[in-house]
């Protein structure tokens, strides 16, 4: 967990990318759930955040 | 091509040329050969690519070329991720998206599994496995409507054959609760033979050897399949679920030849829905606005399995 937020503290691309894709995992799911539609009406931004996130990150360096 | 040919050919290339292309860096001949796969991927993905970004930010109707158009900023956006009908899509799309997989996984790593077996008549039936997915989507949801017939087709028979009861008594195609499992059904018979193929592939790719140590090692074949074949085909399992997904979830072409999105709604798919909204409504500037959300939707889900195949990879 340190060594998590310490990667993150330190912009490495490991840490960076799970958030990025616990983004776009949480996005989705958003998107396709059937129970609140605030959670379909903010999926869109969410998904949208991961993904740019997901590009940005993955050119970081990678984590000793 | 021979030499002599070579030969021929440079002696053939007239004066002025020859001297142009031997002035040229390998640098620049690269470009030369790159460059118009370049120019046509810009011109048929990119930039429609961005031309549809621009589209989502005004109200353009594409059957009224005349009229002005406007920048409305972020309306259509707002419209969509307020409207339920395009939630419920988005669930049929879901329901469509996660049983396919399911089914796929399961019956396509089976199938692949007994495949690898050696036996006789072995390449007959994978032949005979794959070839529905050799039919075109048109064709097998032609002949899955006359399946389902609740008069005549051969599926109510055999499902009433199993349970019991009268074969018109229920309809697949018709019913609200039954729809959604028949696209499930056609899909999974049609698609299972390529997880298959992509499952056989990472099964064969394990060396025997691997088996044998573990037969050493008096590991059971319960612990065999577990630590050996299931990691091992991993990677190829992933990248036939990120094909299947990335598909599946702009399923179009089987849906609308089976239910064409009925009864109702149940089964309108997002992009049914999308298809709608362009070409009946002729809501360009909204449908171009809803073409991005599922744009991103997948790159964002084709991303998180790049990552989880590398890492898969890795290990």
């Amino acid at each position: 967990m340190t060594r998590f937020f310490k990667g993150l503290f330190t912009f490495r691309r490991g840490p960076w990318e799970m958030l990025a894709t616990l983004l776009i995992a949480v996005g989705v799911f958003m998107l396709m759930q059937p129970f609140v539609l605030w959670a379909y009406t903010y999926s869109f931004i969410v998904t949208l955040i991961g993904t740019v996130m997901f590009i940005v990150v993955s050119h970081f360096p990678e984590q000793e | 091509m021979s030499d002599k040919t070579v030969d021929r050919l440079a002696s053939n290339t007239p004066v002025r040329v020859a001297r142009k292309i031997k002035g040229l860096s390998d640098r620049a001949i690269a470009w030369i050969f790159v460059g118009p796969t370049i120019f046509l991927l810009l011109a048929i993905n990119i930039f429609p690519l961005i031309w549809t970004i621009n589209l989502s930010f005004t109200n353009f109707k594409a059957n009224r070329l005349n009229r002005e158009v406007e920048y409305i900023g972020l309306r259509n956006y707002e419209r969509i991720l307020g409207d339920s009908d395009i939630w419920l899509s988005m669930q049929a799309t879901a329901h469509f998206l996660f049983w396919t997989l399911f089914f796929q996984v399961l019956i396509g790593f089976a199938l692949a599994w007994l495949i690898n077996r050696k036996f006789r008549g072995n390449d007959l039936w994978t032949t005979i496995i794959v070839l529905p997915m050799m039919l075109s989507p048109a064709v097998v949801g032609n002949f899955w409507t006359f399946l389902y017939q609740p008069q005549i087709g051969l599926f109510n028979y055999v499902v009433t054959f199993f349970t019991g009861g009268d074969p018109s008594g229920f309809e697949m195609l018709g019913s609200v609760d039954l729809a959604p499992w028949a696209i499930v059904i056609v899909d999974t018979w049609m698609w299972t033979p390529f997880v298959m193929l992509i499952c056989l592939a990472g099964l064969r790719s394990i060396p025997d050897y691997i088996y044998e140590a573990a037969e050493i090692d008096r590991a059971s074949k319960l612990r065999q399949f577990f630590t050996i074949t299931i990691p091992m085909v991993l990677p190829f399992l992933m990248l036939a679920v990120l094909f299947r997904g990335i598909e599946n979830f702009k399923m179009f072409d089987l849906v609308v030849q089976l239910t064409g999105g009925g009864p109702g709604s149940t089964t309108e798919m997002a992009s049914i829905n999308l298809k709608r909204e362009a070409f009946e409504k002729w809501r360009t500037g909204y449908s171009s606005a809803f073409a991005i959300i599922l744009f991103v939707t997948v790159f964002g889900l084709a991303s998180i399995y790049v990552k989880a195949l590398n890492k898969v990879k890795e290990r």
